[in-house]
């Protein structure tokens, strides 16, 4: 309401009549009106000044972009001829670099997959099928099955096993969370108890040490003989771990939910499943939307954590490439060229989920009630 | 939204390393001959490392190079015959030990110091040294000293929480010298110091010395002294109670040691082969006794060295002058040269 407001003032036509010098006015008022505005105003010159500025100078001006790491060693600025150097490796990782386009194209699926799945012209239960088709496609690829020379996880790295682990992770957690919330509501004692207990445990420890116990205790109570995949392991810890935060969020979205709802399906007949499947999970889910973008972009990030149990996720090899003894110590280039790409891809997953937003909104407008209370900002 | 928290991720670690490491004791340690039957049914050998520009990096094209790695594949040819047959996995320090004892890794070569508490405490074999580091002192040539010693009333800085600087002081008050320290925190700011020479020297493990003085505009200009301040030796690490695998790792690193004191390289090796002297019969294989009564391939130390070379080929090519590490031998060299590496014999 307030910004529907404040936008209207700003296009209204007083403030084209202004004149120059009260349009000024108007500026200094807004710049140096109050001693707070003066401290932000101040506080905002400096940090052009001296952040803003130094850091452009580095990263353009003095910047080398093109040669050795003796032509960089010559300059103050960026050695972006690095990142040229070692595009290959902080994309790929271990990866048999001659069948580096496998990689791709899993990318490519998985990419267009979570894309198509953003559409709302696309939610349909027929959308569940096309998920598990591609992600199979994806990692069938991505093994090396159409070359049928298998490529081992342990040299899946880079940018497509950020990728996979964090969209696998979120697609496996999601029918799970779904499951959980709906045990914890439920009225079987001991189902609701073995799920809060399920949630609690998740939720208390940091995603840190699922990843550990997966890596070094779990390999240690499998019976001899009996291995297990460490990235395959590394992935389940992630699910089940977002699981327990997907459960609190659908579980958000069903408290949400009117008494009414559930009351009038009953009255009419429905099972619970039914009830379920037709009433409550489609007005629960949809309500909650947001929240799950949300739990997207911090899993996305936070799959970086895989680090530690030694597997080569993009930021890790963007690391690693400043390891090599002829391109030694470029870190600061290898960081800033992660951070643009994780930022660039959860500033875009942030403004899809602002444009959905306001569409559900507007699609719903007559139902706006408590349940948007959910939605985070 | 801060989900997932950070901040006791190093705590955690901890405590879960503490507990894996007691836990795995109580499981009690390897078995002999447990590890090779392992390996061989695996197909290759898991090797923990680390990453450091020329002991252990991928390369633009996801390969593997360094000291380290050198070694890892000396092991895959000696099991395997086959120097790809083995497969690096990097860890952190926090990590790699826990890890290692929780079965995720063969033998650690990611430069894990040995000391008594980790052999007895932790329960951890090592393997022969391969690389003796300490604390060293990197001055500028321009200086004038070629030994630490003629260092005096000079500024030396240590990077803050480190025991560089009690180990600084120990040295100068034993050669009677004064000294200056400056402590500095940040790791560039440390690494500046002496490129503006704001001090004279700068102290820490001889291999990071270098390492950052490989990122100077220009390295040239500068000396690294022979002397060593610390202890630090590097080892190979394996589960404690496998006798027949720590044989296997220690017999590896003494192949490519004992063919330098030799003078056998990846070059000349096959001269070596017409050679009368039972010592390098015995050694390369053309006389296979030696190598059928400890039942290893007997020309094994021949296909490491064919493969990879000796000891000081792997040393020079991946830290050594020529590369731009620029480590100076100094103690990792035989013993017949002044150095501290000495291979028991081929007999």
């Amino acid at each position: 309401m307030t910004m529907a407001l404040s936008e209207s003032i700003r296009r209204s036509p007083e403030r084209n009549r202004l004149t120059g010098s009260a349009r000024w006015a108007l500026w200094r008022r807004g710049l140096f009106g109050s001693p707070v505005n003066l401290a932000i105003t101040l506080g905002f010159v400096a940090f052009v000044l001296f952040v803003v500025a130094p850091f452009l100078r580095w990263a353009l001006i003095d910047a080398t972009w093109s040669g050795t790491a003796k032509d960089c060693a010559e300059r103050s600025g960026a050695c972006w001829a690095f990142i040229a150097e070692k595009s290959r490796f902080i994309l790929f990782g271990l990866y048999p670099n001659d069948r580096d386009w496998q990689a791709a194209i899993a990318v490519a699926l998985v990419g267009s997959l979570v894309v198509a799945t953003g559409m709302p012209r696309f939610w349909n239960r027929r959308l569940v099928l096309v998920w598990i088709v591609v992600l199979g496609a994806a990692l069938a690829v991505m093994s090396g099955a159409l070359t049928r020379q298998l490529v081992p996880t342990d040299k899946w790295g880079g940018f497509p096993l950020t990728v996979l682990l964090s969209v696998i992770g979120f697609a496996g957690a999601f029918p799970l969370g779904i499951a959980l919330a709906l045990a914890r509501r439920s009225k079987m004692r001991l189902l609701r108890w073995m799920a809060v207990a399920f949630i609690e445990v998740m939720r208390g420890v940091p995603l840190i040490a699922v990843l550990y116990v997966s890596t070094l205790i779990f390999p240690l109570m499998l019976p001899a003989g009996a291995a297990i995949d460490k990235l395959a392991r590394a992935q389940i810890a992630i699910i089940l771990f977002v699981a327990a935060y997907m459960a609190e969020i659908v579980r958000a979205g069903l408290q949400s939910l009117p008494a009414g709802q559930y009351e009038a399906s009953r009255s009419l007949g429905l099972s619970w499943a039914t009830t379920m499947r037709l009433v409550v999970l489609p007005q629960a889910l949809r309500a909650v939307i947001p929240a799950f973008v949300n739990l997207g972009i911090g899993l996305f990030l936070d799959t970086t954590l895989v680090i530690v149990i030694g597997l080569f996720d993009f930021l890790n090899t963007a690391r690693v490439a400043a390891t090599d003894v002829n391109w030694n110590g470029f870190y600061s280039e290898a960081y800033t060229f992660a951070a643009l790409i994780y930022f660039s891809l959860s500033y875009a997953a942030s403004r899809y989920s602002l444009w959905l937003e306001s569409r559900l909104r507007v699609g719903h407008a007559n139902r706006e009630g408590t349940r948007h209370r959910t939605r985070s900002a | 939204m801060a989900i997932f928290n950070r901040n006791i991720v190093t705590k955690t670690v901890a405590t879960l390393g503490a507990l894996l490491v007691s836990a795995s004791m109580l499981a009690g340690a390897a078995q002999a001959g447990e590890t090779l039957d392992k390996i061989k049914s695996r197909g290759q050998i898991k090797v923990g490392v680390g990453t450091l520009p020329g002991f252990f990096s991928p390369d633009s094209n996801g390969k593997w190079q360094g000291f380290f790695i050198d070694f890892g594949r000396a092991l895959a040819i000696t099991v395997f015959n086959d120097p790809d047959k083995v497969e690096f996995t990097s860890s952190s320090p926090q990590q790699r030990l826990p890890a290692l004892q929780a079965g995720e890794f063969d033998v650690l070569l990611s430069g894990v110091t040995q000391t008594i508490t980790r052999s007895f405490k932790l329960g951890f074999h090592f393997g022969p040294i391969i690389f003796y580091d300490g604390q060293g002192l990197l001055v500028a040539k321009s200086l004038g000293v070629t030994k630490g010693s003629e260092l005096d009333g000079a500024t030396i800085g240590v990077q803050s929480g480190t025991t560089g600087e009690l180990n600084i002081a120990d040295f100068f008050r034993k050669n009677d010298k004064k000294f200056t320290p400056v402590v500095i925190e940040d790791t560039k700011e440390f690494v500046s110091a002496l490129e503006t020479g704001r001090v004279d020297a700068l102290t820490q493990d001889a291999s990071d010395l270098a390492l950052k003085r490989a990122q100077f505009a220009k390295p040239d200009e500068f000396l690294l002294l022979p002397e060593r301040l610390s202890k630090e030796p590097l080892a190979p690490a394996i589960r404690a109670g496998d006798d027949q695998w720590l044989e296997i790792v220690n017999w590896t690193v003494y192949a490519t040691i004992q063919a330098e004191e030799f003078g056998i390289t990846k070059e000349n090796v096959d001269s070596f082969l017409t050679s009368e002297d039972p010592a390098i019969k015995r050694f390369l294989g053309v006389d296979p006794s030696l190598g059928e009564a400890i039942g290893l391939d007997p020309k094994f130390a021949y296909n490491i060295i064919k493969n990879l070379g000796n000891y000081g080929e792997i040393f020079e090519r991946n830290i050594g002058k020529s590369t731009p590490v620029g480590f100076e031998r100094g103690y990792n060299q035989p013993w017949t040269q002044g150095g501290l590496l000495y291979s028991p014999p081929f007999r």
